[in-house]
């Protein structure tokens, strides 16, 4: 029942959820807190806190997170395949078809129609974490960040990981006096 | 050895893409587009448009579909683990750690930190978008379309998925 459960919940969260893993959040906090009681509101904040200060896709933390408290090993594997695999299957589906139609004009003019779609969408992520740096960090060193990323990354071509991974080294390893006294 | 060069691709955008899956669209694109050819900008950008269009986290749905596309079913699952479980893993692992410095300052500052270089990135990817569409399909279809998915999306709020969907159809109509 526990696993019919978390199965239906993560497979509701998956295929409701537009807009990737973090639009998501809310509907994993929908089902998780209010509709099965596995988690207090505080517990999924603190949880939902501890995702966001590590890298990745925070959907399948989560999921994976939640079916483990739930049901262990096997609640961990159910609520991560019920997130992920079905819409993983979709796409799969939907873009072999079209790749069978490659050939044909239209099927290229609809690759080509779709292109300033995606550019306006990351054009407003990239305005979203813009701002958001500008919020936490202030104008100086956002920028100073920015220009640095664009001369490591743009101009000498450094691959991207190196310079992000560089950043996190830093902020460990840098005195933690220092740290508090810029917040 | 397709299945390592897979594992790798994935497991790097998702060890230090902070901000979650929107996160590390750009550091896929990175690996799959420029580093190991697998895709044009206009493929990815395709997979990316019904990526959006769909449900679901976004990331797995990239990882999954890629790697099926060069490396059968066993290709998409060594994505997925690659993209899902070392984050997974550090989670689960870490748990206890992480509760007691979650209102630290230095790991608040950690995805701060990191932030402007993702928005660098998906500025670039941005802007190869648009000069791509450019050299397609000319600068007044570009602008023109540009222009209305912004109005849509942004000033109207109609749902991506009819968005793109009514792009596809403009595509197919008028853009050969």
């Amino acid at each position: 029942m526990k696993q019919a459960n978390l199965f239906m919940a993560f497979l509701r969260v998956g295929l409701l959820g537009y807009g990737g893993g973090p639009a998501s959040i809310p509907l994993i906090q929908k089902e998780v807190v209010d509709k099965y009681e596995w988690m207090t509101d505080e517990e999924f904040s603190d949880m939902l806190a501890i995702g966001n200060t590590l890298p990745g896709p925070i959907a399948t933390k989560l999921a994976g997170y939640i079916g483990y408290r739930v049901s262990g090993i096997s609640g961990m594997l159910n609520a991560l395949l019920a997130s992920v695999i079905p819409t993983v299957i979709l796409m799969i589906i939907l873009l072999t078809s079209l790749a069978s139609f490659r050939e044909y004009d239209w099927v290229q003019g609809m690759t080509r129609g779709v292109l300033p779609v995606v550019a306006v969408m990351l054009g407003v992520l990239t305005w979203n974490f813009f701002k958001k740096s500008h919020t936490d960090l202030g104008w100086l060193k956002a920028s100073l960040l920015v220009i640095a990323s664009v001369l490591l990354i743009q101009l000498v071509g450094m691959h991207p990981a190196i310079v992000i991974a560089a950043l996190i080294l830093f902020v460990l390893l840098k005195p933690a006096r220092k740290a508090g006294e810029e917040e | 050895m397709i299945y390592w060069e897979i594992f790798l691709a994935f497991f790097i955008p998702g060890i230090v893409g902070y901000g979650g899956g929107p996160a590390t669209i750009p550091l896929i694109e990175y690996e799959v587009v420029h580093r190991y050819d697998w895709m044009t900008i206009e493929e990815f950008g395709e997979v990316l448009a019904l990526g959006n269009a769909l449900p679901g986290p976004i990331a797995t749905k990239m990882a999954g579909f890629i790697a099926f596309e060069q490396a059968g079913i066993l290709g998409a699952i060594v994505a997925l683990f690659a993209t899902i479980a070392p984050s997974l893993i550090l989670m689960l692992i870490l748990l206890s750690v992480l509760l007691k410095f979650k209102d630290s300052p230095k790991v608040k500052l950690l995805s701060s930190v990191v932030r402007p270089t993702i928005a660098v990135l998906l500025g670039a990817m941005t802007f190869r978008f648009m000069e791509t569409s450019y050299l397609d399909s000319g600068w007044l279809q570009t602008g023109f379309m540009l222009v209305v998915s912004y109005v849509l999306l942004e000033k109207i709020k109609v749902h991506p998925a009819y968005v793109i969907l009514s792009a596809l159809i403009y595509g197919a109509l008028f853009l050969h």
